[in-house]
């Protein structure tokens, strides 16, 4: 073991309230973590980067990429112990220190292992490689006779039962490989995996059950700090007076204001839960919102950066010359993240460095935005990853970790910071609201001739570092304004067999508050709109909603998860919608999505019954089906596409982000309800093996189908279209009635 | 400030506090260093600060640390030694019943406390005894399953 794996190791599994008072090197340290005091490179394109070969036999390995509690913790090691011959337990994971881990970019747009893991996975095959050739010289037998199993490189099975091995510390003792990856590195054959593919238990589970993990929340530094940061009454308003004597009577809290930026900092925690909720503050100024009934109109109104094609095949005449165009309207509102626990961050700021832990899915690109706003060289900025609340794209953890920097170096001690329910669910960075104008005609055999998608959407901006901070803006630190919400314009068209298309994107310059990528970003409400369409035009055409897709498909993997979640779920063909009955109306749907056009095929069918008196929808069964090529963990995937569907159906029933004049309303779990057990429907789900396929992600794309399919299912339970995400009761009473009349 | 005796895992824990109304996670948490409970809403809401007092499934960021003297507190590192879990956190980690894991600790102690109170029960009991508390991540299958193979229904 490393020195600095080791100590952060110990410092890990001390649970509890840790207090550090050894193990966290300085950052003249961390840059050597050889125990020979080598230069460790975090060059992605270095075997070293990556690996750490230990003469005890285990190694470490450095990731960039996370564990978002998505089982990546695992998953990594899987992938890299079966390259290497050894047991996952002989890994040491480092996770997201720009210290120690390469920039591999941010954990996000599910690329934990379809990236990540695999620029890992071919540095251990490259080490691999370069071990056996190191040992053939060595032991005067060609590589191929040679393999490397259990910390040495030795004759592979067959051979004469006597050979010796080669043990990997004798052969580079305490030097670096000093290699680059090489892409050509061979693999080893997947039809002989031992590790990968297996349910292997994840680490931090019974660390998780026994109350043992430390999280982010849990972590404490020798005289730290607890901080609060008081929000504005309205966007963007400007602090006029602070009135130091409404909290006179707790003892020990420093108040600290930066222009607009308003905190509090007590030694006791409570004490300054206490100080942000009495400390009276006076405002003004601030961005208006509009209207939240007329979100939607106010969207078409939005001035427009420019129009982009993304899909523009075969002759949009024949959709204009049509006389019978179907049209249809589909719209997401903004949601939140709404993460369990409020964003939380722990920042140790000196005039000379900074360290700060924190929750952030993006450790290496908010390093180079705390340097500028700290005005510090970037070498002497340390963002370390730990274990947060759930996230699902940017929540408030970026937030929360800049609100603890600014803090920290106001008072000269490390600060810790939460955020209260009301800042994560009021400030957390949302899911932008989504407009979809989509039309298509049929032929005479109810074949789709002609589609048009128009989606408004706002535009990311060119070259946007990091999304703008909330405490450097109020603190009146320079930041590159910009907006950006991930690639939100995939899955606009139509994954079927249709000769004249187009996609269109309005792309606005603005959206009402502040957006950022949450889970499968715009392609929720992008497969809403074009599976729920699609579902439209078969009811049109009077074709089982399965049919209708199957015969628009001609990709066998598309082909094949659809044939087998129709098969999961017992799917009996028939037009929607289902006769009509008596009492609760049973019906069910199924929508299909090839995620981004190139990744995974996620097929998803759904039942439901509504109660037409309360209009409630209770969604009883799910089954999906999922291929994401090689899988690395079938049971950590399985626990992500179960999460997948139950918050994608917890956003599509009862999610949306409600505001006013100034600022979002809905701050906590009342006003921002999500679904809880009662609701839970049962899921079954069918992975597709596909191990000689590349791997790809498994937390987003079985999130895109979820609202269609349940839209679907609405459809043919009670012959009404719902367009409009959440699916309230109150919505679906109104729907009623209006078909009524 | 003022002495508070409090029953903790077991053990008799004496913390110094400048408000009664104090809430017991605070103190549990800054004071006596067991983190295991979390904040989640400060409301009440949401269950991520669940404690056992008097063996009751209850709300630590709603109880006073004045009106906690008194009581057996049971939190979740107190359930069981790191090398033997409880059943029903065996259940959960059998189960592999977590995701971010930030709700685990409100939805084992719940769990318990419902079991203890039911020990058989149904799927519909189990989830109906959930209801009040919230998971993010949609790691609810898993953990209605935990809890039924910790009633030996798995």
């Amino acid at each position: 073991m490393t020195a600095l794996p080791l100590s952060r190791r110990m410092l890990l599994k001390a649970g509890g309230a840790v207090i550090v008072s050894f193990g966290i090197p300085s950052l003249a340290q961390a840059a050597s973590n050889q125990p020979t005091g080598a230069p460790r490179t975090l060059d992605p394109a270095q075997v070293d980067g990556f690996l750490a070969f230990h003469a005890d036999g285990t190694v470490s390995v450095f990731s960039g990429k996370v564990d978002l509690g998505t089982g990546l913790r695992i998953a990594i090691r899987q992938m890299a112990a079966e390259e290497l011959g050894i047991g996952v337990d002989q890994i040491a994971l480092i996770e997201g220190d720009t210290a120690l881990t390469p920039d591999q970019g941010p954990t996000a747009g599910s690329t934990g292992v379809a990236r990540g893991g695999v620029q890992i996975r071919q540095a251990a095959a490259t080490a691999r490689q370069a071990l056996i050739g190191l040992a053939a010289g060595r032991l005067k037998r060609p590589a191929g006779e040679l393999d490397l199993i259990a910390g040495e490189v030795r004759p592979v099975a067959g051979g004469p039962a006597d050979s010796p091995g080669v043990t990997v510390a004798s052969l580079i003792g305490d030097r670096l490989l000093d290699l680059p990856i090489d892409a050509k590195a061979p693999l080893r054959d997947p039809d002989g995996y031992k590790l990968v593919g297996q349910s292997l238990p994840r680490p931090d589970v019974p660390e998780k059950v026994m109350g043992r993990h430390v999280y982010v929340h849990d972590f404490s530094l020798p005289g730290m700090l607890h901080g609060r940061v008081i929000r504005p009454p309205a966007i963007d308003a400007r602090l006029e007076t602070v009135d130091e004597t409404s909290i006179a009577g707790l003892n020990g809290v420093r108040i600290i204001r930066i222009k607009d930026f308003l905190g509090v900092v007590a030694e006791d925690e409570w004490t300054a839960v206490r100080a942000a909720d009495r400390l009276k503050a006076t405002w003004s100024g601030g961005q208006h919102l509009p209207v939240q009934s007329d979100l939607y109109s106010a969207i078409r109104g939005t001035a427009v950066a420019r129009d982009a094609a993304v899909v523009s095949k075969g002759d949009p005449a024949v959709l204009r010359g049509s006389s019978q165009i179907h049209t249809a309207t589909y719209q997401w509102p903004i949601q939140s993240h709404a993460s369990l626990g409020p964003s939380c961050a722990v920042a140790d700021i000196t005039p000379d460095e900074a360290t700060i832990w924190t929750a952030s899915q993006s450790t290496h690109r908010f390093r180079l935005a705390f340097a500028k706003f700290l005005d510090l060289p970037a070498e002497r900025v340390r963002l370390i990853y730990l274990d947060g609340s759930g996230c699902y794209g940017m929540n408030g953890h970026d937030d929360a970790a800049a609100d603890a920097a600014l803090m920290s170096r106001a008072v000269g001690r490390p600060v810790r910071v939460q955020w209260m329910r009301a800042d994560e669910h009021g400030w957390d960075p949302k899911g932008p609201p989504q407009l979809l104008d989509v039309s298509a005609t049929l032929d005479s055999e109810g074949r789709i001739t002609a589609w048009r998608t128009e989606a408004w959407l706002p535009l990311a901006t060119a070259g946007l570092p990091n999304i703008p901070l909330l405490g450097p803006q109020a603190a009146g630190i320079g930041q590159v304004q910009g907006l950006s919400a991930g690639l939100i314009d995939q899955n606009t068209d139509p994954p079927y067999a249709v000769a004249n298309v187009e996609a269109t994107i309005h792309w606005l310059k603005s959206t009402p508050l502040r957006p950022s990528n949450i889970r499968a970003p715009g392609k929720i409400a992008n497969t809403f709109a074009i599976e729920g369409f699609t579902d439209e035009l078969a009811a049109v055409a009077g074709v089982d909603p399965v049919e209708f897709r199957r015969r628009g498909l001609s990709d066998p993997r598309g082909l094949d998860v659809l044939r087998r979640a129709a098969t999961l779920f017992g799917w009996e063909p028939r037009p929607s919608p289902a006769p009509a009955r008596n009492g609760p109306a049973e019906g069910r749907g199924i929508a299909y999505v090839h995620y981004k056009h190139s990744e995974n095929y996620v097929a998803l069918a759904m039942a439901v019954t509504v109660d037409p008196k309360s209009g409630a929808i209770r969604v009883t069964r799910v089954a999906c089906s999922h291929d994401c090529g090689l899988v690395i963990n079938p049971d950590a995937l399985k626990n992500q596409i179960e999460g997948a569907i139950v918050q994608t159906l917890s956003r599509g029933l009862h999610e949306e982000v409600t505001f006013d004049h100034d600022r979002v309303t809905s701050l906590d779990w009342a006003g921002y309800p999500i679904l809880t057990f009662p609701e839970l429907p049962e899921i079954t789900i069918d992975l597709v093996e596909r191990r000689h396929e590349p791997p790809l992600g498994g937390g987003e794309a079985a999130a895109a189908p979820v609202a269609a399919a349940l839209a679907n299912a609405v459809f043919d339970a009670i012959g009404i279209r719902l367009r409009t995400v959440p699916f309230t009761p109150d919505r679906v009473k109104a729907a009623i009635k209006e078909r009524g009349a | 400030m003022a002495p508070y005796t409090l029953l903790v895992n077991g053990g008799t824990r004496t913390i110094e506090a400048d408000d009664p109304a104090k809430p017991l996670l605070y103190v549990l948490r800054g004071d006596l260093g067991l983190t295991a409970a979390k904040f989640g809403c400060g409301l009440g809401q949401c269950g991520a600060c669940t404690v056992l007092v008097d063996g009751a499934a209850l709300r630590s960021c709603q109880l006073a640390v004045s009106d906690a003297v008194g009581k057996t507190i049971t939190t979740l590192e107190g359930l069981a030694p790191p090398e033997h879990p409880h059943p029903v956190q065996a259940a959960f980690i059998a189960e592999a019943a977590a995701q971010c894991g930030y709700c685990t600790n409100g939805m084992v102690l719940t769990a318990k406390a419902l079991l203890d109170q039911n020990p058989h029960p149904t799927r519909a009991e189990i989830t109906d005894g959930l209801a009040d508390n919230l998971c993010r991540c949609g790691t609810h299958t898993r953990i209605v399953r935990a809890v039924l193979r910790a009633a030996g229904q798995g």
